[in-house]
Order: structure tokens, then sequence, then C-alpha cells
């Protein structure tokens, strides 16, 4: 078992996820109440990363952060070092293939919140950000959660467009998910069961909370 | 009284408001209504009348007008100035109530509530949930309550707030009739401790004559007649507002007669109709007359009498309908179709069918003519 690759899968769907969830709840909000020329345009920019295949994803990605290119050259000059190959360059590409996991739960769960009833909140006195805190969140929760689950797990997991903007640095960018498909290069099939184990576990108590949420909210839904 | 109880604090103010828009709903309206005043909306789906009350709780806009609860300027196009729905102490019971499903029947009173402690609201939301006849539910959510109750948490909820002014949008729609009756009457009663302006919307014609203490017709976003129930179905101002009324008995004719003694000419018939036709200048005018004037003669009663209004007429249709049959008569002297009511037992009695000819008088009183579109 590779400790130091566990932690930094870890700690990268922890920022990950974190980063996320206020941008899936703004996004997944504003699509789900409002009706604008574009929106399905919008919709499907953010749904790419579901079918776009992972060595596309990083090949862009791994132009956009080189030295060369406007944001690679832009971070650079802030920080000094480069976001191929780095944390921050993994926590990035992380957050553009989540995208698609925060906001759509989100969504939905907005969606079925009434219009009518945040017009109810404001007729009882409550200010836009009190309806969204004691209204809407409550009703939400369910798909904020699973917002929540979904990108964590599916950031811990992610192989692809990690490997290709982070390569495999220890304790940089060698996530589990690489851990194990070095180990299997390296014949140490041991090591890599017991990962594979790990990640199996933890992806289905996820899914298996995610499902049971969404029964929950269907009992909460507005009749 | 338990209202005081329930501690709220009534804001006796009049809602006054003129709203106009072309689009996308047309208005042209004008209200006026008292503290503790109750005022019926009415006209058919679709005429604006949800508009109106959306527009006065902040959250549609119309393009000019103002709307004022007592001396606050909750809207004047003039000034620029639009108060938020939050800013305007307005009750709102929505059609299909729009409860919060996450909170419980007391939650979704104190959410409303402003100011207060935790205790002080938990108490008064009580309070208003024994008003409504809730008391014992409180710790139900909306799914665990029927469709009555969920209303009747719509109206706690509506008076959490301590408005000033209370709107009812289709409150009585979504419930059974028996559910409905019953809620009427409650409302009926609550509304008595309810010292606010009161506007109810509603295309129940009843339940606005029932409830309401004035009754304004609304057609097209457009206020045609405001007037107490008992005026309005008596002397509708207009055809139009007749017609919508539900009214059948609406003619042509024409004014003759002297000042002093005004006639009503109506095909070959001459009419005395009341006092109300004195003003009235000679020439063509539509006319209406309630179906509670036209009398149905006994066959053998005694005849004559110029100033009865007798006429006679065939009838052309008699459908019974439980306890009251309705007659269309058809008078050819007037060329016109008369539609009256009748109990059941009178017209067994006198063995009423289609082709018989009946002679009916009309009452001088109900005659009432209507002005020019």
């Amino acid at each position: 078992m590779d400790w130091t690759a566990l932690r930094l899968s870890l700690e990268l769907a922890a920022w990950t996820t974190a980063i996320l969830l206020p941008i899936g709840i703004i996004l997944g909000r504003w699509l789900a109440h409002r009706r604008f020329r574009g929106r399905g345009f919008v919709e499907a920019l953010i749904a790419l990363p579901l079918v776009l295949p992972p060595t596309v994803l990083g090949f862009y990605l791994l132009s956009a952060f080189s030295g060369e290119a406007p944001l690679g050259a832009l971070w650079q000059q802030w920080t000094g070092g480069s976001l191929n190959f780095s944390f921050t360059g993994i926590l990035l590409a992380s957050i553009i293939f989540n995208l698609p996991f925060a906001v759509q739960p989100m969504q939905r769960a907005f969606e079925t919140v009434p219009a009518g009833l945040r017009e109810a909140a404001w007729c009882c006195g409550l200010s836009d950000w009190r309806t969204f805190l004691r209204v809407e969140l409550p009703l939400v929760w369910p798909g904020v959660i699973s917002a929540f689950v979904l990108t964590f797990v599916h950031t811990i997991g992610e192989f692809g467009v990690v490997l290709m903007v982070g390569g495999a640095i220890e304790g940089e960018t060698r996530t589990i998910a690489i851990a194990i498909y070095d180990r299997v290069q390296a014949f140490d099939d041991e090591a890599a069961g017991a990962m594979s184990l790990l990640l199996l576990t933890v992806s289905f108590v996820a899914i298996g909370l995610v499902y049971g949420l969404a029964g929950r909210g269907s009992a909460l839904r507005v009749r | 009284m338990d209202w005081l109880a329930a501690g709220v604090r009534s804001v006796c103010a009049e809602l006054e408001l003129l709203l106009q828009a072309t689009r996308p709903i047309p208005l042209d309206i004008r209200l006026r209504i008292a503290p503790g005043e109750l005022v019926a909306l009415v006209g058919p789906s679709g005429s604006g009348k949800s508009t109106i009350l959306r527009c006065i709780a902040g959250l549609h806009r119309p393009e000019s007008g103002f709307i004022r609860s007592g001396n606050e300027p909750w809207l004047d196009t003039e000034t620029g100035r639009i108060w938020p729905p939050q800013k305007r102490r307005v009750g709102m019971v929505f059609q299909d109530y729009l409860l919060f499903p996450h909170l419980t029947a007391r939650q979704n009173l104190t959410l409303a509530m402003n100011g207060g402690s935790a205790a002080q609201c938990r108490q008064r939301a009580d309070a208003l949930l024994e008003q409504v006849r809730l008391a014992g539910l409180a710790s139900r959510y909306p799914a665990q309550l029927s469709g009555g109750q969920q209303q009747r948490v719509a109206v706690a909820r509506a008076l959490a707030r301590d408005p000033s002014v209370l709107l009812l949008d289709e409150p009585f729609s979504a419930v059974d009739r028996t559910t409905r009756e019953r809620l009427q009457r409650e409302l009926a009663l609550l509304r008595r401790s309810i010292d606010i302006p009161m506007l109810l919307v509603t295309h129940d014609l009843e339940e606005a004559r029932s409830i309401a203490d004035r009754i304004c017709v609304v057609q097209a976003g457009q206020g045609l007649q405001d007037a107490d129930p008992e005026t309005l179905f008596r002397a509708p101002a207009t055809a139009r507002v007749a017609r919508l009324l539900g009214a059948f008995n609406i003619f042509h004719g024409g004014r003759a007669g002297t000042e002093d003694t005004p006639e009503l000419c109506w095909g070959s018939l001459r009419l005395w109709p009341g006092k109300a036709w004195q003003p009235l200048r000679s020439g063509p005018v539509d006319w209406f007359i309630p179906e509670s004037d036209i009398v149905l003669q006994h066959p053998d009663g005694p005849t004559t009498g110029e100033t009865e209004n007798r006429i006679q007429g065939r009838v052309v249709e008699c459908v019974p309908l439980g306890t009251r049959t309705s007659l269309r008569v058809a008078c050819a002297e007037a060329g016109a179709v008369l539609n009256l009511d009748v109990p059941s037992h009178r017209a067994r009695r006198q063995q009423l069918a289609v082709g018989d000819m009946v002679r009916l008088r009309l009452l001088a009183e109900g005659i009432h003519p209507l002005k020019p579109e």
C-alpha cells in the first residue's frame, strides 16, 4: 500500500470538492432557474468532460498549462513554478473534469424547487439570502450531498487526465490510481490488489450513499 | 378577544391602488379597500385577477400606477419607488398554498414572523394555529396534512407576518366541495377578527357573494364595476358586467313616457319600470331583470291591473334542478326569451311542461337600465 499516494489522493479530492461545491451550487441554481439563449451551449460545455477521452482533455490542459500558453505563462510569472507536473496543476485539471459531477446533481435538485416557493418565502418577509439558506438549501441538500460524494470519489479514481498533466511524481502528483498502474507495471500484484480493493470499497459505499439519498430526496419533494 | 391574545398587532391602514399596463397582461384597475373590508375580485380565468394580487405583493410590476398602504408608498411608478415583497407587509395565501415542505406547520409560521424570541414566536404560532382550528397538528409536515388543513396553515402563515393587507388567491379552489364550504364558513368567521384590508380572488360568484363586502368585476385586467354584492347582482352597470355575473335576462328596449312616469317599450309591449328610470332620456336602452324578479302567475289567479307588467309566453324549456326548476319562456309580443327559476314543487303542482302558455309578472323595481358600453 502506497500511503503517500493515498494521502495525496485524499488531499486532491478534498480541495477539489471544497472548491467545486460553491461553484456547483451557483451554476446549478443558475441553470435551473434561468432561461436564456445559449443555455444549451453552457450545459453542453459543462457536460463535455463526461464524454471526452481523458487523454484529449489532458492534452489540451497540458498545452494550456505550458510556459508558452497565456495561462501557464501567467502562472509562472506569479509563482515562478510550472502548472504542469505540479499539485496545483492536477487540482486545476480535477476541478475542470469534475464540473459535471458537481453541477448536474445540484441543477436537478434546484429544478425540483418550484419558483413559487421562493416567492412565498419573499412574501413571508425572507430576504434572498435567507430564502436560499432556510428554504432552498434544505430542499436541495440531497443534491448537494450527491454532488459532494460523486466529485470526491471521482477525483480519487481519475487516472488519465492526472497522468497526462501531472505525470507520476511521488508526493506531488502520484495519486493512488496512478500508483496502482505503477504497481501493476512492476508486477507487484499484491500492492495493486490491496489498493484496488480499497478504491472499490470506497466507490461502492459512496454510490450507495448517493442512491440512498436520492430516495430520501424524493420523499421530501414538494407534492 | 383571543385574537389579541395571539399577539397580533393590527396596522389599520387603508389600501389604495391604481394599476395600469398594456403588456404582457393588460391592467386598468383602481381599488380602495378599508381596514376590515373584504373585497372579492371576480372574473373569468385569465382576466388578470391573480396579476393584480401579484402586483400588490411585489411579485409583478405594472407599467404605471401606485400602491399605498396607509402612508407607506409600496409602489409609485412616477417617482420610480418600488418596495420589494419583503418590505411590503402583505400576507399572501397562494392558490396551491406553497407551504415549505421541509418545515412543520409551526415552523412554517415562525419562519414568517419578524422579531421576537424563539419562545414568543412559538407561542404566537400555536395561538394562530389554534385560531384556524389546527391545535395539536403543529408538528405535522405539510405532506402529513389534508388539503383543507394545508389551506388553514397557509392562512395562518399569511397572518403570522402581522401583515397590513391580506391577499387570498383562489384559496378554496384546490379542495373538494364539502371542505370548500367549511373553509368558506371559517374564513367568514375569521375575518371578523381581522381589521386589515382583505382582497380575495375567485371565479366562484356564489363564494364572492357570500363572503365579500364588495365585489369588483374584472375582465381583461380592467375593473368594470365595484359594488356591494346586492347592488351588483340587482343592478349591474353594463350588459358586459351582467353577462360576466351569469345573467341571462338582458334585453333591448326603448325609454318612453314622460319624465315622471317612465315607460319601457319592449317589442309591442309597454312596461312600467321603477323610479330608477326617471332621469333616463328617451331612446333605445339595454335593460336587465334578475330572475328573482320575474314571478310566475297562478293560472287561475286574478287578472288585469295595468301597472303589474303582466306578460304572456310559451314554455320552451323546463329543467328540474333539485329544489329549483329552471324555465325558459318565449314571449312572442316582446320577441324575446325570459329565464326564470321556480320552486320545483310549484312546477310539479302546476304540471308545467314545454309548450304550455304561462303568465308572468315583471316586478317594476327589478327592471334595471344598463349603461351603454
